[in-house]
């Protein structure tokens, strides 16, 4: 970054291609395990939060203080322990930060389904498990898929922390830049991520319109109980 | 086990320029500047946003942004605009972003804060002969406080953690350890610089947060909770 440097070279971009690709499917990768196992790990306890309500506190109140706890301290902690560049201690920490946003969004779900619904299901004769997977998981669904959103576009951010301990994918990119003071990328790096966060966000949005047709006919749903903007590193 | 306490008895540690009381002090200094600085800047465009009902637009894009902008990036985007500016490595480059991340909570708090006074209280202020700016400091801005606060305190935490990250250009802060211990494959060095940042964060946030909980129970008020407040702001982010 010396001073008659150009801000981007063209021409690294078109030598570095196959490198920019690779971190570019690294990073959606990272962000999709991280998604999925969080979101899997979130409707157990969800669940279990539904069914025994004392639990709420507690269990939300771990995942609160995992949330606050910067995200590079939880990386740098881990690593003595699952190893430095292990995608392990990269996820471990990157699944911590998407358990609030999806446990409250999916419990705020659950809570919204009108009681005269789950009433009229179970005159019908519905088991709890069949009301629990027809009915009430269904309509919990927008805001199921709004904490979706949410914790899926903060991930995409977090990502490019983990470069700090060797993982990273974009981020990679950006921190290689700062190391050699080489501002191309970075700016690639960091125009990517940005670009992955919105189209990720794009992509959940139709999955939702596709998933809740019945709700096609209002503006989908942008309410989430996220509770704070997420903290990054 | 052994090595941690050791890395911790050593003076070298304990007073000097790499020693923890000075790490903490220059965090505390860095992010306390930073959200200062942004309070300064989001606070009056919130109120002004919040009042008049325009600009909202600006108010949900910033939101927008700065959600979806990572921080490692936010960091090194202007880093070259700053070198060129001449103010060098270590404060500058670290301050900047992170007075521009500290913005949107406070931001969008404040005008959905404000936004959210009840009408009718609105109405009264002005019936008994207040002027726009009286409304607004008297009435407006005392009633949306806790929501004001709520922002606050995000973006103070986000501002501690990012804080850490400015150690890779060159600033001070705990995140020295980290970034240092990394780099010299010294794990003592690293855990202590974790435990105090995450315990940093989580001091701040816990003590802000016992302030945001006197503010929203005052009596004589509709009851504000921070919960509900941020469950609000964070709609218009979200709500592309």
């Amino acid at each position: 970054m010396r001073e008659d440097d150009p801000l981007i070279e063209w021409e690294w971009i078109i030598d570095n291609s196959d490198q920019i690709f690779a971190r570019l499917v690294q990073h959606v990768g990272l962000t999709l395990i991280a998604v999925v196992a969080g979101l899997l790990i979130s409707l157990v306890l969800a669940l279990l939060v539904y069914r025994r309500r004392r639990l709420y506190g507690p269990i939300s109140g771990v995942a609160a203080t995992l949330y606050t706890i910067p995200s590079i301290a939880l990386f740098a902690v881990l690593t003595p322990i699952t190893g430095f560049g292990s995608i392990v201690t990269a996820e471990i920490a990157l699944v911590s930060y998407t358990l609030l946003i999806l446990l409250r969004n999916i419990v705020a779900g659950l809570a919204s389904v009108p009681d005269d619904v789950r009433e009229a299901a179970e005159a019908l004769g519905y088991s709890s498990w069949q009301l629990l997977v027809k009915v009430e998981l269904p309509l919990a669904l927008p805001l199921i898929i709004a904490g979706v959103r949410i914790a899926t576009v903060t991930t995409v951010g977090l990502v490019n922390v983990a470069a700090v301990i060797g993982q990273g994918g974009l981020g990679q990119l950006i921190l290689s830049g700062l190391r050699s003071f080489f501002a191309t990328p970075t700016y690639v790096g960091a125009f990517l991520s940005l670009a992955l966060a919105l189209a990720f966000d794009v992509l959940l949005v139709q999955v939702q319109q596709l998933l809740t047709p019945w709700a096609a006919a209002r503006r989908p749903r942008a309410l989430s109980a996220v509770p704070q903007s997420p903290v990054q590193p | 086990m052994n090595e941690l306490l050791e890395w911790l008895s050593d003076p070298a540690h304990w007073a000097g320029v790499d020693s923890i009381p000075i790490r903490l002090l220059e965090h505390l200094q860095l992010s306390g500047t930073s959200v200062l600085v942004a309070l300064a800047l989001a606070l009056p465009l919130g109120a002004y946003i919040g009042h008049t009902g325009r600009l909202t637009l600006v108010a949900v894009t910033v939101a927008n942004i700065g959600r979806a902008m990572p921080t490692l990036a936010l960091l090194v985007i202007f880093l070259p605009f700053i070198l060129r500016a001449g103010l060098g490595l270590g404060f500058w480059p670290t301050f900047v972003p992170l007075v521009l991340l500290g913005i949107p909570p406070i931001l969008v708090n404040t005008y959905i804060g404000i936004g959210e006074v009840d009408p009718d209280v609105r109405e009264a202020a002005r019936g008994v002969g207040m002027s726009g700016r009286q409304v607004l400091l008297r009435v407006e801005l005392p009633l949306a406080l806790p929501a004001i606060f709520a922002g606050l305190r995000t973006a103070a935490v986000q501002v501690i953690a990012t804080a850490t990250l400015g150690a890779l250009v060159a600033s001070g802060g705990l995140g020295r350890y980290i970034i240092d211990g990394i780099a010299l494959q010294e794990a003592p060095r690293l855990i202590v610089g974790a435990v105090l940042v995450a315990g940093f964060a989580l001091g701040v946030d816990w003590l802000l947060g016992l302030v945001e909980r006197r503010l929203a129970f005052r009596p004589g008020q509709r009851r504000h909770t921070a919960d509900q407040v941020e469950l609000r702001a964070a709609a218009p982010a979200s709500g592309r």
